[in-house]
């Protein structure tokens, strides 16, 4: 298949390992990917945070650079959220374009999350992964609740080999990013921070993993901060570390 | 702003009894509203009926409050209209003035506290008597509710047997902090004012359009009382919670008590229609508050906001609440809810804050009785609060520059390359430790990752040119 990458600007500015993983499980697997090089953001920030003029001109942007895509994969739970479960809010309520309403819901068949796009799509729980360690999964707040993964996240997990895989205990609860409110409200954020990277260390994990970087940015600088040890990698990482390739 | 979440959060967050009240009990009854919730078969369809009964109701809302009116003046009873907060307390205040009285007893209500009715019956020399035992606990310690169904939940009960020693007289003397003490106590000392007060105020849970059945649903009993023993009850309800039908209550009766405290069944369910001779009060007023409800209605994103049956399951579950803590609202609205209908009774000008006080993490919708969409109505009242100029003018800048940015591939690449010069300057272990603001609130807790030499874009490009 061929497959379009979204990447988000997150991940093309500050992990892009997260974007190459993708692509070699992508190409690992058989399929044709790109990289369509006019986008940038799905205007998430902007739309959270109430600038939705500036939100409605991103989605314009997205819609230009995707529309003729076969299958648009996001590695980011909250980035997919938005593209699907936004978009329309935005093409109705803001832009008041019926053009535009109707060219987000045709696409929005089209998008998918990556976790999703590997177990939905192409229907598969094994992409012949190893990673022999001992890792939890936080199932980011979008994943459960937008876009109702559900285990298909899980499942992939528990099919890499050597992987020890660790329960995250109170997995439903928010980590406390939530975009610019971990800016905005810093201290309730940190409040939350703190029990879910109490609840990681309870698990005697070395890893913690999500499919978005945002949620790992925000836990990974706690358990930087507070020296803790425990590292924070995105699912495709792990999906992509094989044997004979381990991922770094 | 005189309403600032993140101001009031920070003394909510710093008081660990509170927390460690609040996680205790929000977590109490989080685990038993999901049990009772999820025993019932057709739970799924009953909160689909709930919401299109409300929908319904909203949709030809003037037909059914001039129904309701007319099926309550038919029954005996009396109808006043109330545009805001000042005209209803203005209403209610007459009404007791005229009945002689200069005490009255209250039920919950979270109307009243809306309209801050309390201060101005004191004004008028009238005394109110909170009877539910929360509300009542709030009373004595002049606080203000802390959650909308528990208004008292920040307190345990070391806190409370030390108020009513204090405050109760005879009552409270010598008092243990043992619960059945404690009840025994407020049970003696409400008794008296149940029996000896002659007007009563209370709010609604529903009122029924086809019949003027007025209804409140209640745990203690305490709201029965006032509405049989005295001569006089004021009612006041926003218009949102009139009902087309009778038979619509069997829905709002199973999902109340399910989703607000567990319970299958409210032990006490109290519906009056108008007055009988020689039972119950023989005067009956109930009044009718808009108070920017209207406008609410009109908005076509956020009138679900008016759905909400007031159960507090958004609290119990929501992770900003548990934390925070309920004073933090500033509002008698606290929670998921209460940012969404306090900033929009109020005004975004002095409660703009409120829809930021959010992950969005969708809890709340998730758990909603009536599948209000909290989440997308906050981030349409946040789209207001930057539309009429709430926001502040740094955000706003630097809101724009990153749209310019994400709006021109290059200059996004020119803004990579100078973070990555700028960066140097601040990084330690391959880490940022500090940012400056407004980004400074991250770095109070979590080191930022430095950008990396390489971005996925320029990887995939020489990859590309390969």
């Amino acid at each position: 298949m061929r497959v379009s990458l979204f990447i988000t600007c997150i991940n093309d500015s500050l992990f892009p390992d997260t974007g190459r993983a993708v692509v070699r499980v992508l190409e690992r697997l058989g399929h044709q990917v790109e990289f369509p090089l006019a986008q940038t953001c799905c205007g998430q920030m902007h739309h959270n945070s109430g600038y939705h003029d500036d939100a409605v001109g991103l989605v314009r942007r997205f819609v230009d650079t995707f529309q003729d895509a076969e299958a648009i994969v996001i590695p980011s739970t909250s980035c997919t959220a938005m593209v699907r479960g936004q978009y329309p809010y935005l093409a109705q309520h803001v832009a008041k374009d019926e053009g535009l309403l109707r060219a987000v819901e045709a696409m929005a068949p089209r998008v998918f999350e990556f976790s999703e796009f590997l177990t939905q799509k192409l229907g598969l729980s094994d992409v012949g992964a190893y990673y022999p360690h001992r890792v939890t999964y936080h199932s980011s707040c979008n994943s459960l609740r937008s876009l109702n993964l559900g285990d298909g996240p899980l499942t992939l997990l528990r099919h890499v080999s050597g992987i020890d895989l660790v329960e995250l205990p109170n997995n439903r609860e928010c980590c406390g990013f939530g975009g610019t409110f971990a800016v905005k409200n810093a201290e309730t954020s940190t409040a939350m921070l703190t029990d879910k990277m109490r609840h990681i260390l309870s698990t005697g994990a070395e890893i913690c993993t999500a499919g978005d970087n945002s949620c790992l940015m925000h836990i990974g600088g706690g358990l930087s901060r507070q020296r803790t040890g425990v590292r924070t990698v995105h699912l495709a990482q792990i999906l992509a570390s094989t044997a004979e390739e381990p991922w770094a | 702003m005189s309403t600032n979440f993140p101001t009031r959060a920070a003394d909510g967050l710093r008081n660990t009894q509170q927390r460690r009240n609040l996680a205790k009990a929000t977590n109490t009854i989080r685990g038993k509203t999901a049990k009772v919730t999820a025993e019932l078969p057709d739970w799924e369809a009953l909160r689909e009926a709930g919401k299109a009964i409300k929908r319904e109701a909203h949709a030809k809302l003037d037909q059914y409050l001039l129904q309701l009116e007319e099926m309550v003046t038919k029954a005996g009873g009396h109808v006043h209209w109330a545009a805001d907060a000042a005209e209803a307390r203005e209403i209610i205040v007459r009404l007791t003035r005229q009945a002689g009285t200069d005490q009255v007893i209250k039920i919950k209500s979270m109307t009243t506290d809306e309209i801050e009715l309390n201060p101005a019956l004191e004004e008028a020399g009238i005394r109110p008597y909170e009877t539910d035992l929360a509300d009542m606990i709030v009373q004595m310690a002049k606080e203000r509710p802390s959650h909308l169904l528990v208004p008292a939940i920040h307190k345990n009960r070391v806190e409370i047997r030390d108020l009513f020693r204090a405050e109760m007289g005879e009552h409270g003397t010598g008092l243990s902090d043992r619960p059945p003490d404690l009840t025994r106590a407020a049970r003696a000392y409400l008794r008296q004012k149940f029996m000896e007060t002659k007007v009563a105020i209370s709010g609604a849970n529903f009122a029924v359009a086809e019949t003027g059945t007025v209804g409140v649903v209640e745990s203690e009993g305490n709201g029965r009382m006032c509405l049989t023993l005295p001569q006089v009850l004021i009612s006041i309800m926003g218009i949102e919670k009139v009902l087309p039908r009778f038979d619509d209550l069997s829905v709002f009766l199973q999902l109340l008590p399910r989703a607000a405290t567990g319970e299958r069944m409210n032990p006490y369910n109290s519906l009056w229609t108008g007055v009988h001779a020689g039972d119950g009060p023989c005067e009956f007023h109930l009044v009718l508050l808009d108070n920017g409800r209207s406008k609410i209605l009109a908005d076509e994103v956020a009138r679900e906001t008016l759905h909400c049956i007031r159960c507090s399951r958004c609290l119990n579950v929501c992770p900003v609440y548990e934390r925070a803590g309920g004073h933090a609202y500033d509002s008698m609205y606290q929670g998921p809810i209460g940012a969404i209908v306090t900033p929009q009774l109020r005004g975004l000008e002095e409660a703009g804050s409120l829809p930021y006080a959010s992950s969005l993490c969708g809890a709340c919708h998730e758990v909603c009785p009536v599948k209000i969409n909290i989440p997308q109505i906050l981030v349409h009242l946040r789209g207001r609060v930057v539309r009429e100029g709430h926001a502040g003018k740094g955000e706003a800048l630097a809101m724009g520059v990153a749209a310019r940015m994400f709006g021109n591939q290059g200059a996004l690449d020119w803004s990579l390359w100078a973070g990555r010069l700028g960066q140097k300057l601040l990084m330690r272990d391959g880490t940022l430790p500090w940012l400056p603001p407004p980004l400074s609130g991250w770095t109070l807790s979590r080191d930022f990752p430095a950008l990396p030499e390489q971005s996925f874009r320029d990887w995939w490009q020489k990859r590309e040119d390969k």
